[in-house]
């Protein structure tokens, strides 16, 4: 009885401690479901990055396969580093500099947020890691524009600035609570997922590299070929697949909120794909197997900004509409006859732009209703939301570029961001990594 | 006619190619093969040099009529030697050999009209 009385004791005593455990310094309870919701996200936007590494991949020549890659991946490195340090205190920290970026001592190393839990019920590591991925992918996406011509020191040098003078200002002034255009109007510029931050930065910025570093060696006369589209394919399922962490995951929360990003996701890259490849049967008599990936890449794109305020009906027009004005904007380009090599601007920039303007038309009423309570004059329609969406386009647009040409007009002085001629020819895998992507492969 | 067989380097492909197509000699074939010659090159796997004893390298073959093989000759001669015009080991050899006949497929034509 005496030993029965101890052992109950001694439960309580655990009990206790566990629910202790569960609170942080200021009292808030973490929502495990929530929790364990984002950390599987943080794991699904991480996988993004080599499925993006082998999208890309397989799209170049074999003498530049493993450079291509190591653009994706040297970016996990570089970007994880400089996140901790600085990047999430300039992204989500207060206003400094008349709210130009953030700061926040507490997040200099991330040495302030230990026992941080927000007031979503997730610990801040969690959103710290979650958005880490995001900052990572959006350079790893400009890549693209300018694959098989660049220096792979000089690039490393390109992604760090990049990323502190472009995407960490325009991630403030989008995600901060307090960043300038998501307190734009009554509910603010809609970007759930990151279409102004992650895709038009990467579009805009690439479209500006790729013009400022000129095309390839022997573009566009000399056949340049995907070396394999098979791997490029699996890099395409993996992006989709990581994307619903990307969308889904932008809820920071798991409910409602969620299940609808995911939805949204899921019919407007299925949309997309099929578009493209319709699309591509009328125009060319073929349906391709890169088409199918790009229209599933346009959809993505289109819905990412969207994916929280649109109903599935609103997905689909936002997918088949992005496939369709990707696709033209690809073959103007192959009349222009620049050289974004993977079609960043093509596909990251105009999906961007097209999924962050034509949203306003999709809003679910529920949304509409908050947002004309919380105005002025109690009055909000989808004009007023759509003259907020393209101004924060515009913003991104000209900061992107601007800030992108400086960037690479900088790093110029010191470190040559193209490749020499023997570079180039030589391959990106011999010539900086000394190495060989294949084996015995056709000389193309 | 004769057959040119020239084994040059894998980062010349290009560079010969463009002065081919600019000498009018457009109807080649491309393999990549590997050899042993004088060259050696070292690659690096995890720190450790290795130096493979067979070298990958780029096989051209073009089939021509006796008065097109010193242009063709001269076109790969110029354009596959690296280092400017200095050359160095491992820019690669061209054989010449004589070629007994030549029929196109399509129509059946033989000889100088079939090249």
């Amino acid at each position: 009885m005496k030993s029965i009385g101890k052992k109950s004791l001694l439960l309580l005593v655990f009990t206790l401690f566990s629910i202790t455990g569960l609170y942080a310094s200021d009292g808030i309870v973490i929502d495990s479901g929530a929790t364990a919701w984002m950390l599987t996200s943080t794991a699904l936007v991480l996988l993004m990055i080599p499925g993006l590494g082998m999208f890309y991949g397989g799209l170049v020549r074999s003498k530049n396969v493993l450079g291509t890659v190591m653009h994706s991946f040297v970016a996990m490195g570089i970007i994880s580093v400089l996140w901790i340090i600085i990047g999430y205190s300039m992204c989500f920290g207060k206003n400094v500099m008349g709210g130009l970026i953030g700061w926040n001592n507490g997040y200099f190393f991330l040495n302030g947020i230990d026992n941080n839990v927000m007031k979503e019920g997730i610990p801040e590591y969690v959103f710290s890691m979650f958005q880490c991925k995001f900052a990572i992918i959006t350079p790893a996406l400009l890549a693209g524009a300018f694959a098989e011509r660049v220096s792979f020191k000089a690039y490393c040098f390109f992604i760090a600035l990049w990323s502190l003078f472009v995407y960490n200002p325009l991630c403030h002034w989008v995600w901060a609570s307090d960043g300038f255009l998501f307190n734009l109007g009554p509910k603010g510029a809609i970007d759930f997922a990151g279409g102004t931050v992650v895709h038009i930065s990467a579009g805009v910025g690439g479209l500006v590299a790729a013009l400022y570093l000129g095309s390839r060696r022997g573009y566009p006369y000399q056949v340049i070929r995907p070396n394999n589209l098979v791997i490029t394919m699996l890099g395409a399922g993996l992006l989709w697949v990581g994307w619903f962490g990307f969308n889904a995951g932008s809820s920071i929360s798991s409910g409602l909120s969620t299940a609808q990003a995911l939805t949204a996701t899921q019919i407007a890259a299925a949309t997309g794909a099929l578009t493209w490849i319709i699309i591509e049967g009328f125009h060319q008599g073929k349906s391709t197997a890169l088409g199918f990936a790009s229209g599933i890449l346009a959809g993505l794109v289109a819905v990412t900004p969207a994916a929280g305020v649109v109903q599935p009906y609103g997905a689909l027009v936002l997918g088949l509409l992005a496939s369709c004005i990707c696709y033209i904007a690809i073959q103007v380009k192959n009349k222009l006859g620049y050289d974004d090599s993977l079609d960043v601007f093509g596909i990251h920039g105009v999906g961007g732009i097209v999924g962050a303007i034509s949203l306003s038309f999709f809003i679910r009423p529920s949304w509409m209703i908050e947002a004309a309570a919380s105005s002025s004059d109690g009055k909000w329609t989808i004009w007023n939301q759509l003259g907020i969406q393209i101004l924060a386009v515009g913003i991104a647009i000209t900061f992107a570029a601007i800030m992108t040409f400086l960037v690479i007009f900088v790093l110029n002085r010191f470190i040559k961001l193209k490749s020499n001629e023997d570079d180039e020819m030589a391959g990106l895998d011999r010539a900086y990594h000394g190495e060989r992507g294949y084996g015995m492969l056709n000389p193309n | 006619m004769k057959l040119i067989t020239a084994i040059i380097r894998e980062v010349q492909l290009d560079k010969v190619h463009e002065a081919l197509i600019k000498a009018e000699i457009e109807r080649i074939t491309v393999s990549r093969v590997s050899g042993h010659g004088q060259q050696k090159i070292e690659e690096l796997h995890r720190g450790r040099i290795v130096v493979p004893d067979l070298i990958p390298k780029i096989k051209i073959e073009i089939a021509v009529n006796d008065d097109f093989v010193d242009v063709t000759v001269n076109t790969i001669l110029k354009s596959a030697r690296t280092d400017g015009t200095e050359g160095r080991v491992g820019d690669g050899k061209i054989f010449i050999t004589p070629l007994e006949e030549c029929i196109r497929i399509r129509t059946g034509e033989r000889g100088r009209d079939a090249i």
